[in-house]
């Protein structure tokens, strides 16, 4: 299966899909030193996302939310990649300043069962 | 989008990867919200000082950022988490304080002006008619927006400074005429004076519309109730722009129907926000920012007499230097009111200094600081606060 979206970011990436239909909130939802998402209220409480592409609908929260995807990839602790249904201004800013590849406009219900993807110019590809 | 040479330049990295970096969000930004160009602005003004609010990340951030990014159009600092030169007497932890300086290091290289304020209209950097500007601090775009004539969208901390480094900001949303047409109109039949009656009267209206532009009939204020105003509609409503005949410059046709405000309705939100205090651990004034013709008139109400309570007036640097040299600034401190720049009480450690319970007499403050602080906060106006904690 192929789906076609928006660039954010550009760059091309394949891996493990970590999948939510959740909003994520950056800022004091996820804890850029070690990767783990710490929101209380968030499905995937307690996952790390580091080296994962991140499929979720989109941010949440506080603007300062853009300075902690920064700090996740400063500490080396990044999403490889982020596949989202709708950006946000917290999450885009994030993207661009840290440099993580992101596609949005993209119907993420259809990645809720694949386990790996492959993304390259907006296309995302289900490899299994 | 359409890039001009200049801003292709920036883009392709020939002023360093700060400035590339920044362009890049700007394009992104642009091309999200369907920007078909940028336009230049006069000035930036930047958010996200607060180390509170921050963190390690902003911080980290802006210290990478200020090695080789330096800013293009005059730039001003929102307020940080302390007063610079006061901040031991209030009580802040030392650590929390070598990293809110750092914080403005790192924005004073790359050329930002410390003055830290939430009014940098009343401290130095006033915009005209007309212009393009990328300001961040909410209740200073609807002053700009709506008093000054000026034009900007509510911009986050990074991309704020990217207009600053730029001298460019996307060309959409409120700078664009079609956007700044009224969407409701409001007949306020009713007086409305001081910070508190103002302060109502857009809690009142949020109740109604959220992110919409009012135009309003029937308002007089003066900047300084105008400044309340505003930010309050900001602070509940997500409003950047309002219209009031005979006050904002900017002509646009009136909406067509009208929803009348009268004191009856008014009188009922008083009541339903009223409570009664005794004492609280502090009166906070100066949301958004003092003036010099306030603090007279806080100086006036008093008289001979002191607060029991300590009172905190937050006000921009240079107004705390005006204060100083005309003597105003020792009358009021000898009444126990201390007057601090650089600060906010909404994005200061309150925490960490004990501070439970607060009075003011503006509705952004009355909004924000029990989500921000945990603080029990009283909305009340100056005369009666002046009243009740003052012997």
């Amino acid at each position: 299966m192929r789906l076609k979206g928006r660039v954010i970011v550009e760059g091309s990436v394949e891996g493990e899909v970590l999948f939510t239909d959740y909003p994520i909130t950056f800022y004091g939802g996820v804890d850029m030193k070690t990767g783990r998402i710490i929101q209380t209220d968030h499905p995937l409480r307690g996952e790390i996302i580091s080296g994962k592409i991140l499929v979720f609908p989109y941010g949440v929260g506080s603007t300062v939310g853009s300075y902690v995807i920064y700090g996740l990839k400063k500490y080396g602790k990044a999403p490889k990649a982020m596949i989202l249904r709708e950006i946000d201004t917290v999450v885009a800013t994030g993207a661009v300043l840290a440099g993580i590849p992101t596609v949005d406009k993209i119907d993420i219900e259809k990645l809720r069962n694949a386990k790996r993807v492959k993304i390259k110019d907006g296309v995302v590809e289900v490899l299994e | 989008m359409y890039l001009t040479r200049e801003e292709e330049r920036m883009l392709d990295g020939e002023y360093g990867e700060g400035v590339r970096k920044f362009m890049e969000l700007l394009v992104k930004l642009g091309d999200i919200y369907g920007a078909e160009r940028m336009i230049p602005v006069g000035s930036a003004q930047i958010a996200g000082i607060s180390y509170k609010n921050i963190g390690d990340p902003g911080l980290e951030f802006l210290e990478e950022v200020s090695t080789d990014a330096r800013v293009r159009v005059p730039s001003f600092m929102n307020p940080a988490g302390m007063d610079l030169d006061r901040w031991k007497e209030l009580g802040i932890p030392e650590d929390f304080a070598e990293k809110q300086k750092r914080v403005v290091e790192a924005l004073k290289r790359m050329g930002v002006v410390p003055t830290l304020t939430c009014t940098p209209y009343l401290a130095g950097l006033l915009p005209r008619f007309g212009e393009h500007i990328a300001w961040a601090e909410s209740s200073a775009v609807i002053y700009a927006n709506s008093i000054l004539g000026a034009r900007t969208n509510r911009e986050g901390g990074p991309s704020a400074l990217a207009a600053a480094v730029t001298g460019r900001t996307p060309y959409y949303g409120l700078h664009l005429d079609e956007n700044r047409q009224p969407t409701i109109g409001f007949d306020i039949k009713a007086p409305i004076s001081g910070e508190y009656g103002f302060s109502v009267l857009a809690y009142t209206i949020t109740k109604k519309v959220k992110k919409g532009i009012p135009y309003f009939r029937g308002i007089r204020g003066s900047a300084d109730e105008l400044k309340v105003f505003g930010a309050t509609l900001a602070a509940f409503g997500g409003i950047a722009l309002f219209h009031a005949e005979g006050i904002t410059p900017e002509r646009v046709e009136p909406p067509r129907e009208f929803i009348e405000i009268d004191k009856e309705e008014l009188k009922e939100v008083k009541e339903e926000i009223r409570e009664e205090y005794r004492d609280v651990d502090v009166v906070v004034l100066g949301c958004p920012h003092a003036s010099i013709p306030q603090l007279k008139r806080l100086k006036e109400l008093l008289g001979d007499r002191v607060f029991r309570v300590p009172v905190w007036v937050f006000v921009a640097y240079p107004i705390k230097e005006a204060l100083e040299r005309s003597g105003l600034k020792d009358e009021l401190e000898e009444r126990n009111v201390k007057i601090l720049s650089d600060m906010c009480a909404v994005v200061a450690p309150l925490d960490v200094l004990g501070i439970k319970t607060a009075v003011t007499n503006s509705g952004k403050m009355f909004r924000y600081l029990p989500a921000t602080n945990g603080v029990k906060t009283y909305l009340d106006s100056l005369e009666h606060i002046v009243e009740v904690l003052a012997e």
